[in-house]
C-alpha cells in the first residue's frame, strides 16, 4: 500500500506540473535504487534517466550495483565521472578535508542532475529519506536538493522494508549503507549508531512526540536520546528554505502562503 | 426502474450488494428507492472553471446512470489545501458558476463542496444541496481542523449549525422526500453533529469529505480509513440512517487523498466494498424500506431519551459554560 501512494505520488506530482520524464542520481545504495524503481512504476522505465557519478575514489562495487539496478529495472544508464570538476577546483585547495571534499562531490552531482533535468525536460526526482533529513545527515543544496522525493516520510528501515518487498536485487540491499565519498566509507560508523536503534528513537520521537520519560521507560538511553534530539535540532536550518528579512506586510512563506501546487 | 435498465456509462460501476436486490423487488405503488451516485474526484486545485466542467460531466452521467442524487467530495469545485487562494477562489451563491451548476440540478439532485463568500467577506467551507435548478440547503462547516496537516480555521470561517432537510430526490419519484442532513469530513469526528442531525429527523447522513490518507506505520490500513470506516458504519448503525461518505481522491503538494467513497445502510453494513482509490462515478440504490427494517429490529431512536439528555445539557451548562 505504501509503494502504491508513493507510485501515485510521482505520477501525479510530474504529470500535474506538464512533465512526463524524471532523472535520478543512482548510487548503487539502497535509497537511489527504490527511488528509481518507484519512478520506473509510476512513469516506465524509458522515462525514467538514472545517472552514475562516481568520483576516482568511489568504490567500483558501487557502479556495479548502480548497473545492476538499471539492469533491474529496464532503465538505460548514464555514467558522468565527476572526478575532473572536483579535482580542478581543489587543485586551488589541496588541504581540503575529506568533509568538505564530500560536500563538493555532492554538490557538483546536484548541478549535473538539474542540468540533465534542463537538457531532458526531466524532474529531479530525490533519494533522502526521513532518517538522513531529521539527523541533517546530508548535504545541503546537494544530495538534498530535489523537485520532488518519494522517500523523505520513510525511515531507513522502512525504506530497506519497502526495497525488499519491491524484490530490488538482494546485493544493493543486503550491504552497509554508505555515502560512498571517501574510500571504505560507513554511515552507521560515522553517526555512531546503526539505523535500526536510531529509526526506533526518532519514530517514538517525532511520529508519536514521546517524553523524555517515556523514552527512558521504552529502553533507550538518556545520552543517546539527548544526542538524537540536538542531532534533529541542530540541523533544522537544511530542512527550510533560507530565512527572509521581514519588512512589508506580506512576505513571502510568512503571510504570503500558497500551495506548491498554485496554479498546476 | 431496475438498475439492468438504467445503462451506466462507461466508467459508471452498477450499484449492489443486499440492499440494491431487496429493493429491485420492490412494487411501484410506492417508490422507496433511491439511487445515489457517488463522484469520487481529483478536483484541480484552484480551477474552478475545469472542476465546474468536471461537475456538470459527472451529472450528467450519474443522471444518465439513472441516478438522483450526486454527492462531490468537500470543496469539489476548489481542491482541499487552499491557502491564500481561498479568497481567489471563493464563490457567492448568485455567483455565475454556482447559478451554472445548480442549473444542471433539474433531473438530478447535486451535493457540490466551495469556498462560500457571504455578503460580510467571510469564507466558508460549504456543501451545497441543488435541487430543481437552485440552492435548496447550505450546510457551513461547523468544525474546522486546524492542526496537525491543517489550518482550515486560518482561511475560513465556522458555520454555526447543523440542520435536517427534505432532498426532493424528485428524479426517484419518492411518496415523500427524504430527511437528510450533511456533515463535512471533521463534522464526523465529533458525535454530537450526527446526534443532532439523528435528533432532527434525518434517515440519510450526506458526508462529504477532502480526508488526506496518513498513518501507513499500523498495519496495510491507511489510519484515516479505518478510523472513517468506524465511523461511519457506527453513525449509520447507531441513528439506523443511510450515510453516503464521498471523500476525494489524487495528490496536492504530495498529499494523497485516498477515496474509499461507500454507502453505509441503517444496519451499519457498507452497500458494496468502499471504491478504491481512483476517479470514478459509483452508483448505490438506497432503499427506505431499509431504514424502516433496521429502526423495527433496532428502534434506537424511538427509545433516545431526549428529556435525560436535555436535563443533563442543562445541569453541564450551568457547571461550565465550555459544556
Amino acid at each position: 500500500m505504501v509503494g502504491d501512494i508513493l507510485v501515485g505520488f510521482v505520477r501525479n506530482e510530474v504529470r500535474k506540473v506538464g512533465f512526463e520524464r524524471v532523472v535520478v542520481g543512482l548510487s548503487g545504495g539502497v535509497d537511489s535504487a527504490l527511488s528509481a524503481a518507484i519512478a520506473c512504476m509510476a512513469l516506465g522505465p524509458d522515462n525514467v534517466l538514472p545517472i552514475l557519478m562516481p568520483y576516482r575514489t568511489s568504490s567500483s562495487a558501487s557502479e556495479a550495483d548502480a548497473r545492476l539496478v538499471c539492469e533491474h529495472l529496464g532503465m538505460t544508464p548514464t555514467v558522468i565521472d565527476i572526478s575532473p570538476q572536483v579535482d580542478v577546483y581543489f587543485e586551488r585547495f589541496p588541504d581540503a578535508d575529506r568533509g568538505r571534499r564530500g560536500n563538493k562531490m555532492a554538490r557538483e552531482r546536484m548541478t549535473i542532475l538539474y542540468d540533465m533535468s534542463w537538457a531532458h525536460g526531466a524532474l529531479v526526482i530525490g533519494t533522502s529519506n526521513k532518517t538522513e533529513l531529521l539527523l541533517g545527515y546530508g548535504t545541503l543544496f546537494g544530495d538534498m536538493a530535489s523537485a520532488l522525493n518519494p522517500l523523505g516520510d520513510l525511515y531507513k528501515t522502512q525504506v530497506f522494508a519497502l526495497a525488499r518487498s519491491m524484490d530490488l536485487p538482494r546485493t544493493v540491499i543486503d550491504k552497509a549503507p554508505s555515502a560512498d565519498l571517501w574510500e571504505g566509507q560507513s554511515d552507521e560508523e560515522e553517526l555512531g549508531f546503526g539505523y535500526s536503534l536510531v529509526d526506533l528513537v526518532l519514530y517514538h520521537m517525532v511520529d508519536e512526540r514521546c517524553t523524555k520519560a517515556e523514552l527512558r521507560s521504552l529502553g533507550f538511553e538518556d545520552a543517546f536520546v539527548d544526542d538524537v534530539a540536538r542531532r534533529v535540532r541542530g540541523s533544522q536550518y537544511k530542512r527550510r528554505p533560507p530565512i527572509i528579512a521581514k519588512l512589508s506586510a506580506r512576505t513571502i512563506d510568512r503571510e504570503f502562503r500558497y500551495p506548491r501546487d498554485w496554479g498546476t | 426502474m431496475t438498475l439492468t435498465e438504467a445503462r451506466p456509462a462507461a466508467d459508471v460501476a452498477p450499484a449492489s450488494g443486499p440492499h440494491a436486490q431487496r429493493a429491485a423487488t420492490s412494487t411501484d405503488a410506492e417508490r422507496t428507492d433511491v439511487i445515489v451516485a457517488l463522484a469520487q474526484v481529483a478536483p484541480r486545485l484552484g480551477d474552478v472553471a475545469a472542476n465546474l466542467d468536471r461537475h456538470l460531466e459527472l451529472i450528467d452521467q450519474a443522471g444518465a446512470g439513472g441516478a438522483a442524487l450526486v454527492v462531490f467530495p468537500e470543496l469539489s469545485l476548489t481542491g482541499y489545501f487552499l491557502k491564500d487562494l481561498v479568497p481567489e477562489v471563493a464563490l457567492r451563491e448568485q455567483s455565475d458558476q454556482l447559478q451554472t451548476l445548480a442549473a444542471a440540478s433539474t433531473t438530478v439532485d447535486v451535493v457540490a463542496g466551495c469556498v462560500l463568500e457571504s455578503d460580510d467577506a467571510r469564507f466558508y467551507n460549504a456543501s451545497l444541496y441543488m435541487a430543481g435548478g437552485r440552492i435548496h440547503h447550505v450546510h457551513r462547516k461547523v468544525y474546522l481542523p486546524t492542526y496537525g496537516l491543517f489550518d482550515e480555521a486560518r482561511y475560513m470561517a465556522q458555520g454555526d449549525r447543523f440542520r435536517a432537510f427534505a432532498a426532493p430526490l424528485a428524479a426517484a419519484a419518492p411518496s415523500r422526500p427524504w430527511q437528510a442532513g450533511i456533515l463535512i469530513c471533521e463534522d464526523m469526528w465529533h458525535p454530537t453533529a450526527a446526534a443532532l442531525l439523528a435528533r432532527d429527523g434525518i434517515e440519510l447522513f450526506l458526508c462529504p469529505s477532502s480526508s488526506p490518507g496518513r498513518g501507513v506505520v499500523s498495519g496495510h490500513a491507511l489510519g484515516t480509513a479505518r478510523s472513517y470506516d468506524a465511523m461511519t458504519r457506527t453513525y449509520a448503525q447507531l441513528f439506523t440512517s443511510y450515510l453516503v461518505y464521498c471523500n476525494r481522491v489524487g495528490f496536492e503538494d504530495g498529499v494523497g487523498f485516498w477515496g474509499g467513497s461507500r454507502v453505509v445502510g441503517p444496519d451499519g453494513r457498507l452497500l458494496d466494498d468502499p471504491a478504491a482509490n481512483h476517479e470514478q462515478l459509483v452508483l448505490h440504490r438506497i432503499d427506505r424500506g431499509a431504514v424502516r427494517r433496521a429502526r423495527i429490529a433496532n428502534p434506537l431512536l424511538r427509545d433516545e431519551r431526549h428529556d435525560v439528555n436535555d436535563a443533563e445539557t442543562d445541569r453541564l451548562k450551568a457547571r461550565n459554560t465550555r459544556d
